[in-house]
């Protein structure tokens, strides 16, 4: 029987890096935990309350959206609309050439990797530098990120310094706080030389057309005041409806995310640099993305729009925990990407339809998620999606489900098997051809049949 | 999911008893310590005869379409107005939101329903549906109690705890990282094995760390895949389901 692919991926990777991701995820997910705990009188409805607000945004985007480009045209900015990502990459190309720009420099922005904006401009001959830290290790090594906020959670500082030697960035040396000297020294002179500087936004308020954009390093700001033109790239789905709202979701999104109370830079930027302001990119524009999103939004599983990206449910998915990012063949993974990948990937989810099934249902993931997506629901709903049709991946490893269903509507059946199933301890169970007993028994023992020996007990004191 | 409005048990306390197809084929005394400790609380069983499951193997694996099918049966096969007991918080989490999201789009929609607001799961029916809030007789044993995680977000989790800690004689102790999944999981855990064995040989670490004299779960499931993977590995565990500890702890007090 097919195997499940990441299950085959779990079973081959490497001891150190299952340690690496496990550990990390842990002591994020725990120090989150405590400190929603320690700081709030009822954290819990403060993420009700969240979802409840990203669900009103994603059922009234056609309000919202309208509303956000009035907003973001009246403060000089210029708004763009991509139904796919060819189109997304396509206006981020014509923008710079409009200008003649060659060098851009990138913030971290997930949508950005989901439309392999770098890989379309370095092919047209731009040059589009990450200067996340971590993007930049993953843009150096050619690799791709593994977590939504970690995206080199699955390397440790000597491969990275390995990475850095080879790309004359100095010598060998595995400090962190070198490498990072050594980033910062290399980066500087890219921001400074850079024609665009490209972010993407955490929330967008529909109220003012303000831009919300998190960092650790700032980057981001470092783009935006030294490059003349910033493009913004927003998926359709980050609206809030008003700017007080920030407030509740950068709360959320800080602690979810890394833990923090708030991110080390928190930017509000509502449009190019006015007349009075003496520095800042004289022409913004805001790139609103849809690639499939609106399909999500007509189907059953339109809540995992709410999500904002903090990685919360990838923390505490303990499946996520043993398999790491890159099991999930998708730029988003975890709890929260096997929802949106074959989703997104519309008419080829059967691509992806094994996402769904990585999953125990054990609920963990909608417990910490800040805008309460019931995930497990979600991705139940996506089985089913899968089997329905009959998508292979969808299938691989479970047992078939027909026979079963039979015997379990027929009480004489189901009694008939009950008592007869005792033939199973009369053979060694490794030699009975059920895929599924195989894959049971390999590493568990199955405990001695006592089919009907309840029914007998009942049946026997009723009578006595 | 809405646990507010379940059905009470009556003066009478007649209720109907869903023994779970695992306890049917390979836990026999889980059953039956479930019936006596019912028994003992003066509840009246009825045992449907042509039961046979939830119908949750099939919800969980996808077959939606197939678990429909054993649910229509189940559905059939407890009809009437009682309280429905199971001695699994994962059987019944199905009954009143699993079943409830697979006939969404579904003419009897409502007889769903109201199964589902019949359904109890054991801890919490005796705790919060009969009022029972400590237990008698006595259990020498230090316990490591498994909250299984189709008790999250429901009164199961709570209720056993307070039976549990209410035993002269045991004591309760806190298995770390008590919210991650021991990898059961139904079929995930044949197709994914690699996963689902790690995932509980983490939970066993935890497990054993505490070197209780008992584990207790509130689904056997997750104990047939701990205890099955300790005994695999050659340090086998003991395993339990909260009735036999309340029963066996009748039997110590002399109460049974």
């Amino acid at each position: 029987m097919a195997k499940q692919p990441i299950d085959q991926f779990v079973a081959k990777l490497p001891a150190d890096t299952r340690a690496a991701v496990y550990q990390s995820t842990k002591a994020t997910h725990e120090k989150r935990a405590k400190m929603l705990l320690d700081q709030f009188a009822d954290a819990d409805r403060l993420r009700q309350l969240a979802g409840e607000i990203k669900q009103h945004v994603v059922e009234n985007l056609d309000t919202y959206l309208p509303q956000v480009e009035a907003k973001l045209k009246a403060n000089g900015a210029q708004v763009h609309w991509a139904a796919t990502s060819e189109e997304a990459c396509a206006t981020v190309l014509k923008i710079m050439q409009a200008r003649g720009a060659t060098k851009m420099v990138k913030a971290k922005t997930m949508v950005s990797e989901e439309i392999e904006l770098a890989h379309y401009l370095e092919k047209r001959g731009i040059e589009a530098l990450e200067t996340d830290l971590g993007e930049f290790i993953v843009q150096i090594d050619h690799d791709t990120p593994s977590h939504l906020v970690r995206p080199i959670i699955h390397k440790n500082r000597r491969e990275i310094a390995q990475s850095f030697e080879r790309e004359g960035l100095g010598a060998y040396n595995d400090d962190p706080e070198t490498i990072t000297r050594r980033a910062r020294k290399f980066l500087r002179h890219k921001f400074l030389a850079a024609d665009v500087g490209l972010t993407g936004a955490n929330f967008v308020s529909a109220e003012s057309g303000r831009l919300a954009v998190v960092t650790n390093e700032g980057n981001s700001r470092f783009s935006l005041a030294a490059t003349k033109c910033h493009i913004a790239l927003v998926g359709i789905e980050k609206l809030v409806p008003r700017d007080r709202d920030l407030g509740l979701f950068l709360n959320l999104l800080a602690r979810s995310a890394t833990a923090q109370q708030l991110t080390v830079y928190t930017e509000f930027i509502s449009g190019p640099k006015a007349a009075t302001q003496p520095d800042g990119p004289e022409e913004m524009h805001v790139i609103f993305v849809d690639n499939n999103r609106t399909e999500v939004l007509a189907s059953d599983c339109r809540s995992i729009l709410r999500c904002i990206r903090c990685g919360a449910c990838l923390n505490v998915c303990p499946v996520y925990r043993q398999a790491s990012g890159h099991a999930y063949r998708s730029v988003y993974p975890g709890p929260l990407g096997s929802v949106l990948s074959p989703l997104l990937a519309a008419e080829k989810f059967a691509e992806k339809a094994d996402l769904p099934k990585a999953c125990s249902v054990c609920g963990a993931c909608n417990e910490a998620c800040p805008v309460n997506i019931p995930l497990p629901e979600l991705l139940l709903r996506l089985r089913d999606k899968g089997k329905r049709e009959h998508a292979p991946l969808a299938s691989a490893g479970t047992p078939p489900m027909g026979a079963w269903a039979m015997m379990a509507s027929s009480p004489f059946v189901w009694k008939t098997a009950l008592f007869g199933g005792k033939l199973i301890d009369l053979v060694p169970h490794k030699l009975v051809p059920v895929p599924a007993m195989q894959a049971w028994t390999e590493k568990r023992t199955l405990p001695k049949w006592q089919g009907g020996d309840f029914r007998r007990w009942m049946k026997n004191r009723k009578t006595s | 999911m809405d646990l507010a409005h379940r059905i009470l048990p009556g003066a009478d306390k007649r209720v109907q008893l869903m023994a779970t197809c695992l306890c049917d084929a390979f836990y026999a005394d889980a059953a039956r310590a479930t019936v006596e400790v019912l028994e003992y609380l003066g509840c009246q069983l009825e045992f449907p005869e042509g039961q046979t499951c939830c119908g949750q193997p099939a919800f969980n694996g996808g077959d939606w379409a197939a678990s429909r099918k054993v649910v229509r049966h189940t559905v059939r096969t407890f009809a009437g107005e009682l309280p429905v007991i199971v001695p699994s918080a994962s059987c019944a989490a199905m009954l009143f939101h699993g079943a409830l999201l697979e006939f969404e789009k579904e003419p009897d929609l409502p007889e769903v329903k109201q199964l589902a607001s019949r359904t109890w799961e054991l801890a919490d029916f005796i705790v919060n549906g009969l009022g029972v809030k400590s237990w008698p007789g006595r259990y020498e044993a230090k316990v490591a109690f498994h909250r299984s995680c189709h008790s999250r977000g429901t009164e199961t989790g709570p209720a056993a705890l307070t039976l549990l800690s209410s035993i002269a004689g045991t004591t309760v102790v806190p298995v770390g990282e008590a919210e991650q999944c021991c990898g059961f999981g139904g079929t995930f855990s044949v197709a994914f094995p690699n996963v689902s064995t790690r995932m509980g040989a983490l939970k066993l670490e935890h497990v054993r760390a505490l070197q209780p004299d008992v584990l207790v779960g509130i689904d056997m499931s997750c104990m047939m895949h701990l205890g099955g993977l300790a005994e695999k590995a050659g340090e086998p565990i003991k395993t339990q389901h909260l009735a036999q500890v309340l029963r066996d702890s009748l039997k110590n007090g002399k109460l049974l």
